[in-house]
């Protein structure tokens, strides 16, 4: 991959879909001094939001500031930034609009805890759902009351 | 003239679905046999005009009548006519027209079906639909009329159909996913109709479970449509990405899939009674959410519908009259007491209530996720953006989570059960699940996947739970000979569901981790390679469409220099809007897809090319239709066919008769 | 137990103010992300005298700077309004941004020079460091040299007397100038 060719095709909705969309695509000449930087740019690429076409990642908007950031995270990217690096820089100008994967802050901390702790919640939830409710092995109803509950429902077959 | 009588026709429908809404309903109130009667015929009126309008509006569009402001805003006289056709639902009035005319399709579905229920009952459900009706109808009426005109002011031609939308996908994919969406209102209908009468039964859950099923079918398939055409008309192969409006209809389908397993339970046991009435309020007010959001502009989406902060009003304040009302119903009337059937931790019933924990969360997550920068924006915290990595980072968890309870489920006793018989039924092949998962993992790749690992061992453990129980179903016959019997269509459905999940879950691992891509500058005669595949351009052309023109590069694809496929992809300019298309080739396989799209040209000679190599991408998508057409397959169920002759013995909780 | 059955309904209330509080908000509108911090320094040419600038040369504060372009046809709509603005006092500087400066130049030649004075990014590197991501913005940098508001699209009267007044007191209400919407 020393001076590899890469174009890059962008089939881009910029806007929205039912009104008037500008189907393009963006042509882009990288040549990244290793994979691991093209599979970084890639993934960079994916995360940022363009603050112009707001429904799309940069890699697949053709808005010119989404092309402008692109070149910004090429160059980046070669000069050695971390991905952390490139993302306080992003956010510093743009905003935390600019990251698909909120950072966890103030904020965000209970969107990324949220599935946990529901799951939690409700797992307590049954727990105690099963503590309340007598087991069939130790039935507290009396014989007649079994029978009436079996003829009401019927006995299933499985 | 065709326009105005669609509005008087839409007008009528209107003024009937205020009497369905009315009528029955003061009728199921005092016991008045007559006005209850009146529901099926009401229900039938309402579709028979609203379908009138629909085709109204249907002829305004093949007759290229561009006064009326729909068809001059969405179609062209150069536009084929399928393309005619379909335009009816490329935009917010009309595609609000299907909602209704769909809407009242199943209320006319209910009240021919219905003949054998308690006149209470569908009077009561036919009223409910019937109000749902009037909301929409009046939406249309009042903030989005189709049949609105250009006077005197006609454009000579119309501004044409959005090229993306032209394209059979489309003509079918809003249909089936607004089948789902609304066809959610009849479990509604039925849970707020047991709630007024106070009757949660296991007959009402009987009577209310085939019609869930097929609406979640048809929901799942209008999602898998969805789903297909973004991947082969958006040109860049993405299948999935958690767009606001995706997860508008998402939710919708993961709340549905709790309230299908929850009302099993209901049915079979008469558990979580209160809980399925509740699943059924959420599922069809997730719809109405969807609507909401998809209408209202209030994110910013792909796909949204033009913004409109006053149609945005109008569906508030109808979801806060129907959402609010069945709730503040649900809280007044839902069945106090604790349902008296008694199960043990170790049972099918508490399988299925994981399977409804999971579900829930998920769908409160992706609720979460899509609102998140809106509920940061009204409280001024500052504007966020929640995207694929976010959703991917937290569902995929979620669903590795329910997976290993699902190859139990099905095998699983009702009421009490042993975990040493789970473990005698599915040791072995759970073993050998994880065997062939390692091995297949190495093979596959160069390197050893730990995701498709995962994948292989997660989708081979329920398929072959799944395949256990088939075996276990076929071969008790008498004499030791296999036996056809028990394979009820409820069964099979869910044997076929359950499968298609297995394989939406492997597809979309195996192509999200190996799938394969390089973009290119090539001329013809340039030859380049992805993996094993030989891509030759042979040549550039162009091709004249009916409302476009094309140009086309010729690809020929060898592997083992044997010819295996010769892809044209295209690259579209249309006449009316100007607007220019990439147009994919596919060679689609059951293993493998190659995909090439075009970019743009690069000098005289040579075009910007993007190929793909998706392994497993079919799976995803023949896995989406094996749920949905099993879920329609489970209403066939004789058991549910039976309803008629059944009521007496149904509504004293007898009935469960068939597998 | 009765009260647990009234969750959904409290929680569906909360998520309906929720979306009621959302219809009024636009969501594609962003803030900037440097508001309240000092305009980021810079070195590029000056677009009619052509010698080296930086941030310092942002010297008559309170002010505007507009973010401009040949190529961005809002930018000519809005024009008017700026040349009025600057007749009432108000000190706005120019950032030509990814333009051509030749253009430029003929372009304020033609319809007249609002602007104290203009900096050259062609690059749009100026640009990326402030945030903008299109033309026409208007940004106010306050006393102390910190950003302090900023604008996207065409800044009109309605949009000047309602946001920027409170740093221009002494701006009166100049001309009415009939705007649209940014664009890029």
């Amino acid at each position: 991959m020393k001076i590899a060719l890469r174009v890059l095709i962008r089939a881009a909705i910029c806007g929205q879909l039912w009104l008037a969309p500008v189907v393009l695509a963006v042509i882009e000449t990288y040549e990244f001094s290793s994979p691991d930087l093209e599979l970084r740019y890639h993934q960079l690429s994916q995360e940022l939001r363009c603050p112009k076409c707001q429904n799309q990642n940069i890699a697949d908007s053709n808005a010119p500031i989404a092309r402008d950031l692109r070149v910004v995270l090429y160059e980046q990217l070669e000069q050695g930034a971390t991905d952390d690096e490139i993302l306080a820089f992003m956010v510093a100008r743009y905003g935390e609009f600019v990251r698909y994967r909120p950072g966890v802050d103030r904020n965000t901390v209970l969107l990324w805890a949220a599935p946990g702790l529901l799951l939690m919640l409700g797992a307590v939830g049954l727990l105690f759902h099963f503590r309340q409710r007598p087991s069939a092995r130790s039935t507290d109803l009396t014989e007649a009351e079994q029978a009436e509950i079996t003829r009401l429902l019927g006995e299933p077959r499985d | 003239m065709i326009p105005e009588l669609g509005h008087v026709a839409l007008i009528i429908a209107f003024v009937l679905a205020i009497g369905l809404a009315v009528v029955p309903m003061w009728g199921a109130a005092r016991r008045d046999v007559a006005a209850m009667n009146m529901a099926p015929s009401l229900a039938v009126g309402v579709t028979v005009f609203v379908a009138v309008a629909f085709a109204l509006l249907a002829a305004s569009f093949l007759q290229d009548d561009f006064s009326v402001a729909v068809v001059a805003a969405n179609s062209n006289s150069l536009l084929p006519p399928i393309f005619k056709f379909s335009a009816l639902w490329g935009n917010h009035e009309g595609s609000l027209l299907l909602w209704v005319l769909i809407l009242s399709g199943w209320m006319a579905a209910v009240a021919t079906f219905s003949r054998g229920l308690p006149l209470v009952m569908v009077a009561r459900v036919l009223s409910v639909m019937g109000m749902v009706a009037v909301g929409f109808l009046a939406f249309s009426l009042l903030t989005s009329n189709p049949f609105e005109r250009l006077l005197p002011n006609t454009p000579l031609d119309g501004n044409d159909l959005n090229p993306l939308l032209q394209d059979p996908g489309l003509i079918i994919h809003p249909p089936l996913l607004y089948m789902g969406y609304v066809g959610l209102s009849v479990p509604f209908a039925f849970a707020i109709a047991a709630l007024m009468g106070g009757r949660l039964d296991a007959s009402w859950a009987r009577w209310s479970r085939p019609w869930t099923n097929v609406a979640w079918g048809f929901l799942s398939l209008g999602i898998m449509l969805g789903s297909w055409w973004a991947y082969y008309e958006l040109g860049w192969g993405g299948w999935w990405f958690w767009d606001p409006v995706e997860n508008a209809s998402f939710m919708p389908w993961l709340m549905g899939t709790a309230l299908v397993h929850s009302l099993a339970a209901t049915e079979k046991r008469g558990v979580f009674r209160s809980w399925t009435v509740l699943l059924a309020i959420f599922a069809f007010s997730l719809s109405l959410l969807g609507t909401f959001l998809v209408r209202s502009g209030v994110l910013t989406s792909v796909h949204a519908f033009a913004a409109d902060p006053e149609r945005g009003l109008f569906i508030l304040i109808f979801l806060a009259l129907v959402v609010g009302g069945s709730l503040l119903l649900y809280a007044l009337r839902a069945p106090s007491v604790a349902s008296r059937v008694n199960y043990s931790g170790v049972s099918r019933e508490s399988l299925l209530m994981i399977n409804n924990l999971v579900f829930t969360v998920s769908t409160i997550v992706v609720l979460l996720g899509t609102l998140f920068p809106l509920i940061m924006d009204a409280f001024s915290l500052g504007k966020y953006s929640v995207g694929p990595p976010y959703f991917n980072a937290v569902f995929v968890p979620l669903m590795a989570l329910v997976m290993p309870f699902m190859a139990v489920g099905p095998l699983s006793r009702w009421r009490e059960d042993t975990t040493r018989r789970w473990l005698h039924e599915l040791l072995v092949p759970g073993l050998g699940v994880l065997v062939v998962a390692i091995v297949l993992a190495f093979l596959g790749s160069d390197d050893f996947n730990l995701w498709i690992a995962f994948a292989v061992l997660l989708s081979g453990w329920v398929a072959l739970g799944v395949v256990k129980d088939l075996w276990r179903r076929i071969a008790t016959g008498v004499d030791g000979g296999l036996t056809w019997r028990r394979l009820t269509p409820s069964f099979i459905g869910m044997t076929l569901a359950h499968l298609g999940f297995a394989a939406v879950v492997l597809g979309a691992v195996v192509v999200t981790q190996e799938n394969e891509e390089r973009d290119l500058r090539m001329a013809v005669g340039d030859v380049e390679t992805l993996g094993a595949y030989r891509f030759e351009l042979m040549s550039l052309g162009q091709q004249a469409g009916p409302n476009y023109l094309a140009d086309q590069a010729v690809f020929e694809v060898r592997l083992d220099q044997e010819l295996i496929a010769v892809l044209v992809p295209e690259k579209r300019r249309y006449f009316a809007s100007g607007q220019i298309m990439t147009e994919a080739a596919i060679d689609a396989r059951l293993w493998r897809d190659l995909y090439i799209a075009l970019g743009e040209p690069i000098g005289e000679q040579a075009w910007a090319v993007r190929l793909q190599y998706k392994p497993m991408v079919r799976w995803l998508w023949l896995g989406a239709l094996m749920i949905g057409l099993g879920a329609l397959v489970t209403a066939f169920d004789r058991r549910y066919r039976s309803q008629r002759s059944n009521v007496t013995a149904a509504q004293s909780g007898v009935a469960a008769v068939a597998g | 137990m009765r009260a647990k059955r009234f969750i959904p309904l409290v929680a569906f209330a909360v998520l309906a103010g929720l979306l009621f509080r959302g219809l009024s908000i636009d969501p594609t509108e962003l803030p900037a992300a440097r508001l309240g911090q000092p305009f980021p320094d810079f070195a590029q040419p000056e677009l009619n005298s052509g010698r080296q600038i930086s941030v310092s040369a942002l010297s008559e504060l309170p002010a505007l700077v507009n973010v401009w372009a040949t190529w961005c046809y809002s930018c000519r709509v809005e024009h008017p309004y700026l040349l009025a603005l600057a007749e009432q006092g108000v000190p706005i500087y120019g950032l030509n941004y990814k333009d051509e400066p030749v253009k430029a130049r003929e372009w304020l030649a033609q319809l007249g020079d609002p602007y104290q004075l203009n900096v050259v990014d062609k690059e749009g590197s100026v640009g990326l460091d402030l945030g903008v991501y299109g033309a026409p913005e208007t940004y106010v940098v306050d006393a102390a040299g910190h950003i302090a508001h900023r604008h996207v699209g065409v800044l009109d009267e309605a949009v000047f007397q309602r946001d920027f007044i409170r740093w221009f007191p002494a701006a009166a209400s100049p001309v009415v100038a009939v705007g649209s919407e940014g664009e890029q």
